[in-house]
């Protein structure tokens, strides 16, 4: 049997996923910036494991970060979980900023991203009719617009919303860019423009210099990975909910 | 009472009647904090709302030295962070725990209150019912989280004193009492849900929640005419 990695503190790592998951993308991706190994465990969400049941017996979704035995559930409680766990002084900068309101801001744009980006683009590839589609397209792009004109306030000119490096709601909204992909490539929507007379010029250069970094290209999958998967969930599950296509 | 810190004033933009702007006048009255409160007519349009909260248009806001907050969980999280010396801190110190306040405040908002709002969004009765029955079951996942951070005491979620999930939560226990007294649904039931129920009365016998909640014969008026307007009807219980 495989001997179990060990966090910095002793504890094994175990992490629950589905790899082309945004929420899982992000948490792992905090993981490899804080250098922190932990066993990784790809989850079939058609058929739950005992382990992710007993582990998230609420939501049964992923992902779950299992610390030392004891589990952690919901990506951003994870995500501040392991920023605190391997705090700036021992590996890798601190996601969230120091000062109380810049860290209110970074949550609200994330939840944002989550409570009115994630659902519109995820409408696009359920809608049941060409008006919804539409629809959806325009909910996406209004969306990626706020954060377009929020990147502008928050980045202060520099290559990420937090700053020189990548920060909280960097990971929350990059983990999302593998499905931008996926649009563009089997629905024909762009939502990140980065051609010239872009309505997101700020976002495209952020996007180009975030999938650059090591930890996504060590945790994103390639846009074919997400593509096959989102044609499984189309032959088994028609109509599903945000919950079930991704976590 | 200590004061907010020199030339940092706070000040709430609410509607009277929000269970969200409860949870932030309890959080700032926990931490003792001074702060000018704004009503707000939502029917009517307010400049100091929209330059305040663009993106959502909606209350509460904390502006903290002109500065906005928006979002309640997220305002509730801010004062704890901004104001360390006030009063003591909404989660706890030890990181596992944190995460599990964090994970039942989300549920709270995800699971509990869009359940809630379904009991009244539709006209059909079978799914109002289905809303209900959905509600309850958040109540009685809620009812097992209480058993697991309250510790021994069995007192506040947030185990020796006031915590996160008993701010975030005790928003809502306004909107309990009015919605079992007008409907008569028990979210929270000393039969189905003991613990809730004690901790629900513990809750409103504290000041700072008192301060912080509206008074409930005018929030029951005020919802009584809302269910009338929507010609609501009471689903039958199992």
């Amino acid at each position: 049997m495989e001997k179990e990695p060990k966090g910095d503190d002793g504890g094994d790592l175990k992490l629950l996923g589905l790899t082309v998951s945004p929420f899982v993308i992000r948490v792992r991706m905090v993981l490899q910036m804080k250098a922190v190994s932990y066993r990784y465990i790809e989850q079939d969400l058609f058929i739950k494991s005992d382990l992710l049941v007993t582990s998230n017996p609420v939501h049964k979704k992923v992902p779950v970060l299992i610390h030392g035995g004891r589990p952690v559930c919901e990506s951003s409680a994870i995500m501040e979980y392991v920023d605190e766990v391997w705090a700036a002084s021992t590996t890798g900068a601190s996601i969230l900023p120091a000062d109380p309101y810049e860290r209110a801001t970074a949550r609200f744009w994330a939840a944002y991203a989550d409570s009115k980006l994630l659902p519109a683009w995820v409408g696009i590839m359920w809608a049941a009719t060409e008006e919804e589609r539409t629809e959806k397209v325009d909910e996406t792009l209004a969306a990626i617009g706020r954060l377009e004109e929020a990147f502008g306030e928050c980045s202060n000119g520099k290559a990420f919303f937090a700053g020189d490096s990548v920060g909280y709601l960097d990971l929350v909204l990059g983990s999302q860019l593998l499905w931008f992909g996926v649009l563009r490539k089997m629905f024909g929507v762009v939502v990140i423009d980065d051609d010239a007379g872009s309505k997101t010029p700020l976002l495209a250069s952020w996007a180009k210099q975030f999938v650059e970094t090591d930890m996504a290209k060590e945790v994103v999958p390639d846009v074919d990975t997400a593509v096959e998967y989102l044609k499984k969930l189309q032959a088994h599950r028609p109509g599903s909910t945000v919950t079930q296509l991704l976590s | 009472m200590a004061t907010a810190g020199s030339g940092d004033e706070l000040k709430v933009l609410g509607a009277w009647a929000s269970p969200f702007l409860v949870r932030v006048l309890f959080a700032l009255q926990l931490k003792g904090l001074r702060y000018e409160y704004v009503e707000v007519d939502l029917k009517e349009k307010n400049e100091l709302l929209l330059a305040s909260n663009p993106v959502h248009k909606k209350i509460p806001v904390l502006l903290h030295a002109g500065k906005p907050v928006c979002e309640s969980q997220l305002i509730v999280q801010y004062i704890d962070e901004a104001f360390p010396a006030s009063g003591p801190s909404f989660l706890p110190a030890d990181t596992h725990a944190r995460a599990v306040a964090r994970f039942w405040g989300a549920y709270v908002d995800d699971k509990l209150l869009s359940s809630w709002k379904g009991i009244f969004a539709t006209k059909d009765e079978e799914e109002n019912a289905e809303a209900v029955r959905q509600t309850l079951a958040a109540a009685d996942a809620l009812e097992g989280a209480f058993r697991e951070c309250s510790g021994e005491k069995l007192e506040w979620f947030g185990g020796d004193g006031v915590g996160y999930v008993d701010i975030v939560l005790g928003g809502l226990v306004p909107s309990m009492n009015v919605l079992e007294l007008a409907v008569g649904i028990k979210v929270v039931d000393p039969d189905r849900t003991p613990l809730l129920a004690a901790w629900k009365d513990r809750f409103c016998a504290l000041d700072a929640a008192k301060a912080a909640m509206p008074p409930l014969d005018r929030l029951l008026e005020n919802a009584k005419k809302y269910l009338a307007e929507i010609s609501f009807k009471t689903p039958a219980s199992k």
